[in-house]
């Protein structure tokens, strides 16, 4: 955890910075760094220390970043890196609005914190298709109309891939237990599971 | 590339699979900026101080806004009244309230700022308990809504059968699946551009205008896709305005996405209601009387009033009626209309009390509801425009088995479950409002269609789509109906079951003349009347021509009752160790005139079933009367349905025209698709265990105690 959130002491970074002795090992006298943090120019330092490097790849195009290690995963796609596909649907791991994939594996992504990805390779909703080509389950969601507002349907199909790979989409009464972390507001979920349930029947690999 | 399987594909289908449908906080503006917003955590009372100071030294902040350096909103400038001018009073309403927003550079530096704003309070004594408040309603002359009395009141005291009940529920909130917030971009010149979560960008254009005192042309409001409204996104909050105001005053593009647990006290809610039904019938089973009396909760602040005793006046034909609502306002955020409105909220009480009754007569309660089933509207006393309950009855009766129903509660038992079988109606306002559409036809071959109206997810632009496409024979992937866009012909706001009527009637209007262009266009250049638009476009040497129609509202009103009508049948099972409760089949019939497009009105009803489920099961936002804060809100205390609590769900609908309404033939669906599902579980649940719960939601507890 970065100085700021283990400061239960009511100092500000501010002065967290003024008192450091990181600014001594740049050997800049006390004075100055008082300075410095009176005209803010603390804050260029702040992007030195405060930011940890980052590689991963997401829709494997590599990505090499300098985050604040405070930033979740979910923040760092869409605020970023643009790729707004991935939604915020309640910040706590409680709807599944925004589950990627990491390393494979379904991943709410905003209780993931970005810094903790380090050489994973993530899958959004953004790298399903291959060009002009739906991948089977966007297919189905659109024949089965598994949507209405569209806005948990990203994190409802990288979920019911990810369901199938587990192999825990054998039956309606399956699917519907292992997608129950995924909420759909509008009440789209019977034909949400009509989508996965085709997908898996045809069988192709996903 | 074809991406269209099916012409009842939706149209944003692809752009919502893969991520590239736009909602308002995916908006990249150069320079933008990020509010977080710092929340009252007393109920009532006066803010004393706000000490902003480590907050605005704190690396990143542009600035905090509270009611202390208030930025100049003209129609702000006179102090009081309805609406809550935010950053405009000292006075905290609520638990929860917004009254300060820090601006950062990013998001993360905004959130921790906001932690470190310290406010003092000056705190007042509150009240936020709606049913003690009821108890002396009368002593305090509440508000509500004008009595309504036909026949003689109260006549069921006198019947030969009389049941008399109290039904209540709690506050639910609307909980779309994106969270509230808006991008508001005030640049030179008063321009301001908003990207907003709104069923209406005409209403959230006025509404942005009477407070900054600018004309309505200088703002423009986008939302073309919104993540789910369900209701709130009626209104224009005040955390919207509040974040124009930043903007405006800090001369920077500022981006608002509040959490989900100011999700609860931001944006409204489903006000909690207390409703007490008397009934009265002959021993044969009519109907002689009904009293409905209900109370819903209101803000101190604002006043929020709605259509719970509505249904009652009506459904049912009964001499004599009379039905009262009243508000009690609490020191609570204000509540605005949530699917299904009052409406939902009425019929729970009045198709449980109509159960009841045909228990107490040991009667089907299918045979009492056709028993009174009213040919004319009783209250109008004119003809309904087109109603087919009957038919409807009896379509959805067979498809759930209802044969298998016995009428004596508990007679049905499987292992360590109980089955029972629920039915209850519902019943929604159908007529239209005043739309304009342009219509541009091309060349090329393609048709573009124009309205300022919303998409919040029951499929606007594929309902319209569909509706052009068959007047003018052009097929649905050549036509683009273009909304969420201020800048485009006037309509109202997404809601009330009104937009494929209203904006639908205009879209119809548009075709005709374009069509009747067409054909004038042809005989000119000695075409036949039957030639393809495009030949006759290319003849006359014409790239394209439009034409823009207002659709009006319909004169019908007075000679014609209109409506659209749902029936909810549901098979439940009862778990008799836990008291669990589990829907096991809907059949939801929806009797909405013609249905335009099939497939996206199949999933607005099996979106109000599962809606449905959680009014009657799961939904119910708990708030601690000692401190007057919500203690459940967030996604994994305040239960909203999940996959594993739906069904398969079957929808039938009549699909016969009514030409009365609208020239489509087709009726609203959003609201009838969720009104009455909890008075059918109710029932349903009655029928399994004998068991007659009141309260929602129906929670283990409840079923265990009954």
């Amino acid at each position: 955890m970065s100085e700021i959130d283990n400061n239960q002491s009511g100092d500000t970074r501010r002065d967290f910075l003024k008192k450091t002795s990181l600014f001594t090992a740049l050997s800049l006298t006390p004075l100055t760094v008082l300075k410095a943090a009176d005209n803010k120019v603390d804050e260029r330092f702040a992007e030195l220390f405060e930011k940890i490097p980052l590689n991963l790849k997401v829709n494997n195009k590599p990505y090499v970043l300098k985050v604040e290690p405070r930033v979740t995963l979910l923040d760092l796609l869409r605020e970023q890196l643009h790729l707004t596909g991935t939604k915020k649907g309640c910040d706590h791991g409680q709807c599944g609005a925004c589950t990627v994939h990491v390393d494979g594996e379904r991943v709410n992504s905003c209780l993931s914190l970005a810094v903790m990805n380090e050489g994973k390779s993530i899958t959004t909703i953004e790298g399903l298709a291959k060009g002009d080509e739906l991948h089977p389950m966007q297919a189905a969601f659109i024949k089965h109309d598994g949507f209405q507002c569209g806005y948990c349907t990203p994190g409802q199909i990288m979920s019911g891939i990810a369901c199938i790979r587990e192999g825990h989409a054998n039956s309606k009464e399956e699917i519907r237990e292992y997608m129950s972390g995924n909420i759909c507001r509008c009440g789209a979920y019977p034909n949400i599971v009509d989508a996965i349930q085709e997908v898996k029947e045809k069988g192709a690999t996903i | 590339m074809e991406f269209f399987v099916d012409e009842n594909d939706r149209v944003d289908g692809v752009d919502k699979v893969t991520g590239k449908a736009k909602y308002f906080a995916e908006y990249q503006l150069p320079g933008l900026t990020y509010g977080v917003l710092v929340t009252s955590t007393i109920t009532k009372g006066k803010i004393t101080t706000i000490d902003t100071k480590l907050a605005k030294s704190a690396p990143g902040v542009l600035d905090v806004l509270s009611h202390l350096n208030k930025p100049v909103a003209a129609g702000y400038e006179q102090a009081g009244g309805s609406p809550m001018k935010i950053f405009y009073t000292d006075q905290v309403f609520f638990n929860g309230q917004p009254i300060a927003l820090v601006v950062a550079d990013t998001f993360e530096r905004a959130t921790y700022a906001a932690t470190l704003v310290k406010v003092n309070y000056e705190k007042e004594a509150f009240n936020t308990d709606f049913e003690n408040s009821i108890k002396d309603a009368k002593a305090k002359k509440l508000q509500g809504q004008p009595p309504y009395i036909r026949g003689v009141a109260d006549a069921y005291k006198t019947a030969e059968v009389k049941i008399e009940q109290i039904y209540t529920m709690p506050v639910e909130t609307h909980n779309p699946m994106e969270l509230h917030g808006i991008i508001a971009d005030w640049c030179a010149n008063d321009q301001v551009t908003v990207y907003a979560k709104t069923q209406g960008v005409k209403a959230a254009q006025a509404a942005i205008a009477n407070v900054f005192k600018i004309p309505q042309e200088n703002i423009q409001v986008n939302s073309e896709f919104v993540g789910g409204g369900f209701g709130m996104a009626l209104k224009t909050w005040p955390i919207e305005i509040a974040t124009v105001m930043a903007s405006k005053h800090l001369k920077k593009p500022v981006k608002l996405v509040v959490t989900r647990d100011q999700m609860f006290t931001m944006v409204g809610n489903r006000p909690a209601a207390y409703q007490k039904v008397g009934l009265g019938a002959t021993k044969d089973g009519k109907i002689t009387g009904i009293t409905h009396t209900a109370f819903g909760q209101t803000a101190t602040y604002e006043n929020f009033t709605e259509g719970v005793v509505n249904m009652t006046k009506f459904m049912y034909d009964s001499e004599n009626v009379n039905t009262n609502y009243y508000v009690v306002p609490l020191d609570m955020s204000v509540p605005i209309w949530m699917r299904g409105p009052g409406e939902a909220t009425g019929a729970f009480a009045l198709e449980s009390a109509i159960d009841e009754m045909a228990h107490a007569l040991d009667m089907d309660p299918l045979d009492f509801r056709m028993k009174n089933d009213p040919e004319i509207d009783p209250a109008k006393k004119i003809p309904f425009s087109s109603k087919n309950i009957k038919e409807a009855y009896k379509l959805g009766s067979a498809k759930i088995g209802w044969s298998n129903r016995k009428n004596k509660p508990g007679s049905i038992v499987d292992g360590a479950w109980q089955i029972g079988y629920g039915v209850s109606i519902g019943v929604f306002n159908a007529s239209r409002g005043r739309a304009s559409v342009k219509g541009i036809l091309k060349a090329d071959g393609t048709l573009v269609l124009q309205s300022a109206t919303s998409d919040i997810g029951p499929g606007t632009g594929t309902g319209m789509g569909l509706i052009a496409s068959r007047l003018l024979n052009i097929p649905t992937n050549k036509i683009t109906f273009e909304l969420g866009d201020s800048s485009l012909p006037p309509a109202p706001s997404q809601g009330g079951s009104a937009t494929l009527s209203t904006v639908g009637t205009a879209v119809n209007d548009v075709c005709v003349s374009l069509k009747s262009t067409i054909a004038e266009l042809a005989a000119n250049s000695n075409m036949d009347a039957t030639s393809n638009f495009v030949d006759v476009l290319k003849k006359n040497n014409l790239p394209m021509i439009e034409v823009t129609k207002q659709s009006q509202s319909n004169q019908q009103g007075k000679d014609y009752s209109m409506y659209s009508f749902s029936i909810h049948f549901v098979q439940v099972k009862v778990h008799q160790l836990t008291g669990v409760v589990k829907v096991s089949k809907i059949v939801s019939v929806g009797d909405s005139g013609k249905i335009v497009s099939p497939k996206t009105a199949r999933s607005q009803m099996i979106g109000g079933a599962v809606g449905g489920i959680g009014m009657a099961l799961t939904e119910e936002a708990l708030l601690d009367n000692r401190y007057g804060r919500y203690v459940n809100n967030n996604f994994a205390d305040y239960h909203v349905p999940v996959h594993a609590d739906v069904p398969e769900i079957d929808v039938i609908f009549i699909d016969k025209p009514d030409f009365i309404v609208n020239p489509m033939g087709a009726k609203g669906m959003g609201e009838i698709a969720l009104i009455g599902f909890a008075g059918a579980v109710a029932n349903a649940v009655f029928n399994a265990t004998g068991k007659r719960i009141r309260s929602l939601p129906i929670t283990p507890d409840k079923v265990l105690e009954g």
